[in-house]
């Protein structure tokens, strides 16, 4: 087994130093739509992490039997099982969620980051590194979500996770909610936004004019 | 005839599959910075979507749907868990067939299409829009009319980007900004523009 600080590297690079959404641009596809409200960013999440982390280590414990013209269907399918049993899941214990997400837990298969992962890393590594690899993508796919979630619910409705933080003016109190924030160029804006923070942080990795 | 035109000016403006539910981000913003790039990978989504959506509708109506399997002495089944795995299949078959058809029939629209046919498999918006067509219980017609209007819809914002990207090659953009991020955020803007349609119905 790889030392502790291969684990750290592993599990925690992705969230900050090589974040997957903001540096490789993967994976944003199914990622903003579900971001107006916490509830549902955060549920995304789970999902999300779940399935790169298990995919990742499925992936990876068969990854010697695997003939490599046929690996991109295996993967598919595996991704597509994984994807299937949340999706079930969150019908059977959180319908209304599972509504309000529609089709964007299906979208998982499509996401760029379990295909990019899986094939990136799962398909050369040992099961346990592969899992914990899953994690920290997950990981760092969620904390983008999370804050663009963050800044659209607060903005918009001056709400977290559905409690009212900041009573709006409709309602007697002070705050007028910014309605921009709810409608979909928002989330654009946002992440153009926080990409720009980033590169900011980490001249390294702007882009040649 | 009314509620398809409307159904089909819906696709492509109003619920944008790009702008207004971010399907197909991460080509519509790798391959946005030729117009003439752009506009044919536009084209091989629309003939994609085209063909894909409708015949998911057929293999959900005929086999997946509850109750479906009853012309094969099931009727009880209920197959629809299945569906995510047999779009993605039928999506990426289908996508082998069409190449595969392209290459021996047509080679001048083959070697115009082909490099982008691979990466439509994975694209989220052919995957989205399938799902979309599920979940809204689209008939056949419909089903039609949605996948070529939504197709029409993403090839017209991913040739607009390009047209926007190649302008902006020439302006000075801060240096943290360059790149993605200026992109995202003239995506932002063009998303603002489409949503001027929002009223318009048939």
């Amino acid at each position: 087994m790889a030392n502790a600080k291969e684990i750290k590297t592993v599990l925690f690079g992705p969230i900050f130093a090589n974040n997957p959404i903001a540096l490789q641009v993967l994976g944003i596809c199914s990622a903003l739509a579900v971001t107006t409200k916490m509830d549902t960013a955060l549920v995304m999440c789970f999902a999300l992490t779940f399935v790169v982390a298990f995919s990742n280590l499925f992936i990876s414990m068969i990854r010697n039997h695997i003939p490599s013209s046929v690996r991109i269907i295996v993967q598919m399918t595996i991704i597509a099982s994984l994807v299937i049993v949340v999706d079930q899941f969150l019908k059977a214990f959180a319908f209304d969620l599972s509504k309000q997400l529609s089709v964007f837990v299906g979208l998982i298969i499509t996401n760029c980051i379990v295909m990019g992962r899986a094939e990136a890393y799962a398909m050369k590594n040992s099961p346990g590194m592969s899992f914990l690899d899953g994690i920290g993508n997950g990981l760092g796919y969620s904390v983008v979500l999370l804050v663009v979630a963050f800044i659209r619910e607060l903005g918009g409705s001056g709400s977290l996770f559905g409690v009212q933080i900041m009573p709006l003016l409709s309602e007697g109190g002070w705050y007028q909610p910014m309605g921009f924030l709810l409608i979909a160029p928002s989330a654009f804006i946002i992440i153009g936004l926080f990409i720009w923070v980033l590169r900011a942080y980490r001249p390294e990795q702007v882009e040649k004019a | 005839m009314e509620h398809y035109l409307s159904l089909f000016v819906r696709a492509v403006f109003i619920e944008n599959l790009a702008l207004a539910f971010f399907l197909g981000m991460c080509t519509f913003l790798a391959v946005s910075q030729k117009i003439k790039t752009a506009f044919g990978l536009g084209v091989a989504v629309i003939v994609v979507l085209g063909i894909s959506v409708p015949v998911n509708n057929l293999v959900f109506h005929l086999l997946l749907a509850p109750g479906a399997l009853e012309w094969a002495g099931f009727p009880e089944a209920d197959l629809s868990f299945l569906g995510f795995l047999t779009y993605i299949g039928v999506i990426a078959a289908l996508v082998q067939i069409l190449e595969m058809t392209l290459d021996k029939f047509f080679p001048a629209l083959y070697n115009a299409l082909g490099i982008f046919l691979p990466l439509i498999t994975v694209n989220c918006a052919i995957f989205g829009a399938v799902a979309f067509m599920v979940e809204r219980d689209y008939n056949f017609g419909e089903s039609v009319v949605f996948g070529i209007g939504s197709g029409v819809g993403w090839a017209l914002a991913i040739t607009l980007l390009a047209g926007i990207r190649e302008k902006l090659k020439y302006s000075d953009i801060p240096a943290g900004l360059r790149g993605l991020g200026s992109t995202f955020l003239v995506v932002g803007l063009m998303g603002l523009g489409f949503m001027s349609f929002s009223g318009v119905s048939l």
